[in-house]
């Protein structure tokens, strides 16, 4: 794969300072890159930032999504990776939100020189609750999403199919996707879904060796504080700040001090 | 018709009228909030809930005291709705300040789930800044039973595309395995010769009629045939295990081309009687090592000829050209032909896949004239570089090739 499929394929954007320290923003389920733009502009202030969709969601190749590769989470790794090779990056502050600290997680351990730190933004290890271990959802829970998913499967459809054709010569329809943001082709999101709620790297935490900062809302039904100071404990040296946020989604619902911790992490 | 527009107040009231609309004043705005057909729901950003109507406070089973200030929307929601809530509600109406439509469910405080429809609008401050969230639930127990039978045919439809796409898998590659026993896998040593064939598939859907076939007789004597039986499918692919079986046996017996032609005749005369007639048109050799090269006999039955690259850089076809189709008539006439192959010199066998190939000039057919053109380019050469260079010619046909190719090329190398 050449460099600016790689580019195009993730639909990679950089911004900010050339030369600065970089700051890669990795999105996690549910959304893409758009959940980023709230805080995006002030990190690009004193940073240079890396923005991209993984494979399938926002505006990325999705005919170069493949279910055996995005069915583990190694495969969004080969993402981030992918992204660092082609742009030749190094000592990048990751920024992964929600399933994506756990892909930050994985892509450092595979090539540690490429990371110079990690911010964990409301991450969780592991969404099952297991023996003592309680991550706040049962199994039956995560079929009870794949129906919510599936419920919207309807309306997905109708309005995307326009887009999907990708007919040029119908330019409102790329106004229509940018109004749309989030959209993701039903059988991606069920994959992904089932990725990001499935998967257990409580294991991988202990690997972690690089300077970590871990964010958690003072309420996230998803990633809860138990969990967060579950990350804490399992990764030695890191650090963990409490935002004054609820909700899931911090860089959306209180973007300054979101970014205000990133930033203060990656400069110290 | 079109229903007429009731009139919102009616001018000249009569009695009746007149109880209508004193009770269309007694609803009043909050009237109508609290007793919509509809939920309401306002929250702060954070998802707090701040107002309620009865109509949805009815639905959940809460009083308005446990839900005000103490809830959040997503309280409301089973598991699997905060999920979807939290990852793709709340993020999409902080970025776009409104969502349409949201199948969600509600966990009433029984336990009991209702199938819901939220649409929600943002309302910001005059500089921009997102106060609170308006939100409107509809009961959409009926539309989610139409929509799941509706997930369910789609399902089916999935799963039937899925099982067809196996089968189809499959049969290409029972097809595969078939078409590949026609053919003999790869070609014995001749001392002095270089035999070099190919087979270029038009469709993978279907079992080809091309044959071709190259097999010792003894004492330094070779048989080699290449033909063609008409039609397509797993009748032609019966027709053609016939073909190569009878021809081996009868070069077996009485290696002399014209008797295996007749051989084959009969053969197929006897098989395919009456309307279910099948034939092929073939041409056979016997190649015989003498000196530096060989002699060939060729007999034609109905084939187009075979072409001879010469050394010297000529090309000519080797005229076989009259004979008829094997298996067609009781009694066919069949031509033979003679040639030397010295060193340095080609035969290629073909089948008019290749000169029935859909062009944009001339008759629209590529034709014997192109191909014998395209041959005094390529001579002298061997057999390797003839089927690669009739091979790129095929490619570069693209779709305008309908029907498989069989080549088969017999050269003398230079020393």
């Amino acid at each position: 794969m050449s460099g600016m499929e790689v580019r195009i394929r993730n639909n990679v954007v950089v911004t900010g300072q050339p030369g600065a320290p970089i700051v890669m923003l990795a999105h996690g389920f549910g959304c893409d890159q758009s959940l980023w733009r709230l805080v995006a502009p002030a990190l690009a202030e004193e940073f240079q930032v890396v923005l991209f969709d993984y494979v399938g969601s926002g505006r990325s190749d999705v005919s170069a999504w493949r279910e055996e590769r995005y069915a583990s989470l190694d495969g969004y790794a080969d993402d981030v990776l992918d992204i660092c090779r082609e742009l030749d990056l190094r000592d990048v502050v990751f920024v992964g939100h929600s399933v994506s600290s756990m892909v930050g997680v994985l892509a450092a351990a595979r090539e540690p020189l490429r990371f110079g730190k990690l911010v964990l933004l409301v991450p969780s290890p592991c969404y099952i609750d297991e023996g003592d271990y309680r991550g706040g959802f049962s199994a039956a829970d995560i079929d009870e999403l794949l129906d919510s998913l599936e419920s919207n499967y309807l309306g997905w459809s109708a309005t995307m199919a326009p887009i999907i054709v990708n007919a040029p010569d119908r330019p409102e329809l790329g106004q229509e996707l940018t109004d749309s943001f989030c959209r993701t082709d039903p059988a991606v999101a069920r994959v992904f879904a089932r990725t990001t709620f499935l998967s257990d790297n409580r294991e991988d935490l202990a690997s972690v060796k690089m300077p970590t900062l871990i964010l958690e809302c003072r309420q996230d039904m998803i990633a809860p504080p138990e969990v967060g100071a579950y990350v804490h404990a399992a990764i030695p040296g890191s650090r963990i700040v409490t935002l004054d946020a609820v909700g899931h989604c911090p860089q959306l619902s209180a973007p300054e001090v979101t970014a205000a911790a990133i930033a203060s992490f990656a400069r110290d | 018709m079109k229903p007429r527009p009731a009139p919102e107040q009616p001018e000249r009231p009569g009695q009746d009228g007149m109880a209508d609309v004193s009770a269309l004043l007694e609803d009043s705005a909050e009237e109508l909030y609290e007793n919509a057909p509809c939920g309401y729901l306002s929250t702060l950003m954070d998802g707090t809930v701040v107002k309620i109507n009865r109509t949805l406070l009815n639905w959940v089973g809460y009083t308005r005291a446990e839900v005000i200030g103490r809830l959040r929307f997503p309280d409301l929601l089973t598991v699997g709705g905060k999920l979807y809530h939290e990852t793709h509600v709340a993020p999409l109406l902080r970025m776009q300040g409104e969502l349409n439509g949201i199948a969600l469910e509600i966990r009433t405080v029984n336990g009991s789930r209702l199938p819901v429809l939220v649409t929600s609008v943002v309302k910001t401050a005059g500089d921009g800044r997102q106060l609170l969230v308006r939100t409107t639930v509809f009961d959409a127990r009926d539309r989610r039973a139409y929509e799941s039978e509706l997930l369910r045919a789609r399902h089916e439809a999935e799963e039937a595309r899925r099982i067809a796409e196996r089968d189809r898998e499959r049969l290409k590659s029972v097809l595969g395995t078939l078409q590949r026993s026609l053919l003999p896998p790869s070609l014995p040593k001749v001392p002095g010769l270089e035999a070099v064939a190919a087979y270029h598939a038009a469709s993978q859907d279907d079992l080809s009629g091309d044959f071709y076939d190259l097999f010792a007789l003894g004492g330094e004597r070779w048989c080699f045939f290449l033909g063609d039986v008409c039609g397509k499918g797993p009748e032609a692919a019966a027709v053609t295990s016939l073909t190569r079986a009878t021809l081996r046996a009868a070069a077996l017996h009485a290696p002399e081309p014209i008797s295996m032609l007749g051989t084959l005749n009969t053969a197929l005369q006897e098989r395919y009687t009456g309307d279910s007639s099948r034939y092929c048109t073939v041409i056979v050799g016997i190649l015989a090592a003498e000196r530096d090269g060989f002699t060939v006999t060729l007999a034609g039955g109905g084939h187009p000829p075979a072409l001879l690259l010469c050394a010297d850089g000529r090309a000519c076809y080797v005229p076989t050209t009259g004979g008829m189709p094997v298996g067609l008539l009781p009694s066919p006439s069949f031509v033979v032909a003679e040639a030397r192959l010295e060193r340095g010199d080609t035969l290629l066998l073909y089948t008019d896949g290749i000169t029935e190939a859909r062009t944009y000039s001339g008759d629209g057919r590529y034709g014997d004239e192109a191909l014998l053109a395209f041959a005094g380019r390529l001579a002298p050469t061997s057999a390797a570089a003839t089927i690669a260079a009739a091979t790129r010619l095929i490619e570069s046909f693209g779709a305008g090739v309908d029907d498989d190719t069989a080549l088969l090329a017999l050269g003398v190398p230079p020393t």
